[in-house]
């Protein structure tokens, strides 16, 4: 397959460029102090702040991830938005947002700090800083492997001089330089703002393809006559996990994904919650996740549809000479499943597993059908939107890691009595320092096969025990610091040692667990996952509270704001009852429930 | 801060579309096999122009927003 791309094509790319940076150079000159730079002065409209919410989570992860698990797995994949995100987005914006934005931290680990101490903070900083560049890496690894394996910017590094092999490590210096450009020149506010554009910009890039794939296959009914069987129902066979292409029965799939995992990323995680705390007002910061559920709802439908859709196509099987050039159908296509192709080995032979099926690489869902698809023009602006999904998702990870740094780790342990202007010069560095170690990662990040497994196993060490943390903290005024230092740390240890003691199916034992013995096997890495976030919260959430109840509690005066029973509550009693985030809640929720019904 | 975002995001999506339906109106005459692989349709000129009309109604209601904002004067060098 040789398609390349034309004038066109690059000149969209390149007025995208223009426009991200442009954005970041207008913003340059409102970034005097630090307040400005790490939370756009706190004076981000609702809407705005809703959708950068959205796509500072939109990144690789979830636009190759999704489609990737949509091809492996089918519309169950949408258990990820209807069961996991939405209730959980509710949840942050009607119960949590109050103690964030009301107890005026400027991050979430600074939360922690307030609520419980200094310890919590710093543990919870540092694994989160870790985590962000770790993500950020891993997300510039996809983009940079994909376009090499498309092979479509072939031509213009030939014409630089460079061998092909090169395109790896371009995409990955081009894409950082403009998102560390943007993000440099103009802190949060640019991040948002770009996040906004590239989020109309993703939709305006994939709903053609969506719609040309639809047609193509016969709609709804005709793409689920193609698909493997189960892959139209979301809920069917979930009593037991060998009945449904996710392997996982109801309760992990409930517990682990609905409560602990996406609760866990969506109320505790720093990167989203930020675009929250930038709001212009408390109602604005409560109204940012229930805005962003409304588009979170449909995304399904853009980026994991897709994936379907590739596996519903005939796989490619003999030479074809479409009407626009030829094109020679290779062994990895031939092999590979719709239009998915098989992984291919260094030396060029089709891979194989234990069983002696090839190993499909599903990461290529979505840009194999960009090229099956689109012309030549929408070519480049569906290749655009993809690098608009990888930059919002690295900005995310950017101004979340240079914020906590600078306050939650140099303010905090070893610098803290600098001037404002100190730590406004320490944002724009650690800015610059964070892209050099998410470039680092980035070629660290290479051996799982599918990212979003990958990421989940990170999320569910650091981010599940969390989440007890967070919800003790906030509903719970007997909770006290020690409980909360110790409950997380063996909280995390407890998620390593899971891992450590079972293995998924199809894996030998390493990096994929059981690298302490082999005590259980799972059906795959995702009811693994499922269940190391499981234990890990669970374990969290047992030790804070005997901890807590073994030591003294803090006064209640030191409490208020920070936890639920001694604030105020009915902030917006000014406010008509349509226009209340309650009403607005409760209204998302029962669109995800339909939604639920509809696909069960 | 008076950048209202929807300028930015209307003006990228006027010259995407512009170009993108441009691009089409031309390929349909000199090259309409191009659009064999999107079963025939020309999306170029389709999608071109649906971004061009959200792109214009981006860009109104974001000028209109600034308009109506009282002006924030250029903060100074200090």
């Amino acid at each position: 397959m040789h398609t390349s791309l034309a004038w066109i094509d690059y000149l969209i790319m390149v007025i995208y460029f223009a426009f991200v940076l442009g954005i970041g150079f207008a913003l340059k000159r409102f970034m005097k102090t630090s307040t400005d730079f790490f939370l756009s002065g706190r004076s981000i409209p609702a809407w705005v702040a809703g959708l950068a919410f959205i796509s500072a989570n939109l990144g690789a992860q979830e636009v190759i991830g999704m489609a990737a698990s949509g091809a492996k797995y089918g519309i169950s994949t949408a258990h990820f938005y209807w069961l996991g995100a939405i209730p959980a987005m509710v949840f942050v914006g009607l119960f949590m947002m109050p103690f964030y934005y009301g107890s005026r931290a400027r991050s979430v680990p600074e939360y922690l700090r307030l609520r419980f101490d200094e310890k919590t903070r710093g543990l919870n900083a540092i694994s989160f800083a870790a985590m962000t560049v770790f993500s950020s890496g891993a997300s510039m690894y996809a983009m940079a492997k994909l376009i090499e394996t498309l092979h479509i910017f072939d031509p213009l590094v030939q014409a630089l001089g460079l061998p092909t092999s090169y395109i790896f490590h371009l995409s990955i210096v081009v894409s950082a330089l403009i998102t560390l450009g943007y993000v440099y020149l103009g802190g949060l506010t640019s991040a948002i703002y770009n996040e906004v554009l590239q989020f109309f910009l993703i939709v305006a890039g994939f709903f053609p393809l969506v719609y040309l794939g639809l047609k193509n296959v016969g709609g709804w009914d005709g793409l689920i006559a193609k698909c493997p069987p189960g892959f139209g129902h979301a809920w069917k066979g979930m009593t037991n996990p060998e009945n449904n292409p996710l392997g996982v029965e109801w309760f992990a799939l409930a517990m682990g994904l609905g409560f602990v995992l996406s609760f866990g990323y969506w109320c505790t995680d720093f990167l989203v919650v930020q675009r929250a705390m930038a709001a212009d007002s408390m109602t604005a910061a409560r109204r940012t996740p229930l805005i962003a559920a409304l588009p979170k709802m449909i995304f399904p439908f853009l980026v994991i549809l897709p994936g379907l859709i590739a596996v519903a196509l005939p796989t490619p099987t003999a030479i074809e000479v479409p009407a626009d050039g030829a094109k020679v159908v290779n062994a990895a296509e031939a092999s590979g499943k719709g239009l998915i192709p098989a992984k291919v080995t260094s030396t060029g032979e089709v891979e194989l597993d234990s069983t002696g099926k090839p190993v499909l690489d599903y990461d290529l869902a979505i840009p194999k059908l960009l090229i099956h698809y689109f012309p030549t023009g929408l070519l480049g602006l569906g290749l655009t939107a993809l690098l608009a999904s990888f930059m919002s998702g690295m900005a995310g990870n950017i101004t979340a890691f240079n914020t906590v740094w600078t306050f939650d780790i140099y303010q905090a342990y070893i610098k803290p009595q600098a001037s404002d202007k100190h730590y406004l010069w320490m944002g724009h560095f650690a800015t610059l320092f964070g892209t050099v170690i998410s470039i680092a990662a980035a070629y660290v990040a290479a051996s799982f096969n599918n990212i979003m497994e990958l990421l989940q196993l990170v999320f569910a060490f650091v981010n599940a025990p969390l989440l007890a943390t967070f919800l003790l903290g906030m509903f719970w005024k007997r909770a006290t610091a020690n409980g909360a230092f110790y409950g997380l740390l063996s909280g995390i240890v407890a998620a390593a040692l899971h891992h450590g003691l079972s293995l998924p199916g199809g894996s030998s034992p390493g990096v994929k667990g059981a690298w302490i013995y082999r005590l259980h096997d799972y059906r795959n890495e995702m009811a693994q996952n499922f269940w190391t976030a499981i234990w890990a919260f669970g374990v969290c959430l047992t030790v804070t509270v005997v901890v807590s109840l073994a030591t003294r509690p803090r006064p209640d005066d030191e409490l208020k704001g920070l936890v639920y029973s001694l604030t105020k509550h009915d902030v917006e009693h000014g406010l008509p009852w349509y226009r209340k985030p309650e009403v607005f809640g409760v209204v998302v929720v029962l669109l995800s429930i339909g939604l639920n019904i509809l696909f069960r | 801060m008076n950048l209202d975002i929807r300028v930015p995001i209307g003006l990228l999506f006027l010259s995407l579309g512009g170009l993108l339906a441009g691009f089409g109106l031309v390929t349909h005459f000199s090259n309409p096999t191009m659009y064999a692989r999107s079963l025939d349709i020309n999306v170029n000129l389709w999608w071109g122009l649906v971004m061009i009309a959200f792109g214009a109604g981006m860009f109104y209601f974001g000028r209109r927003a600034v308009a109506a904002s009282p002006e924030v004067p250029t903060p100074t060098e200090p």
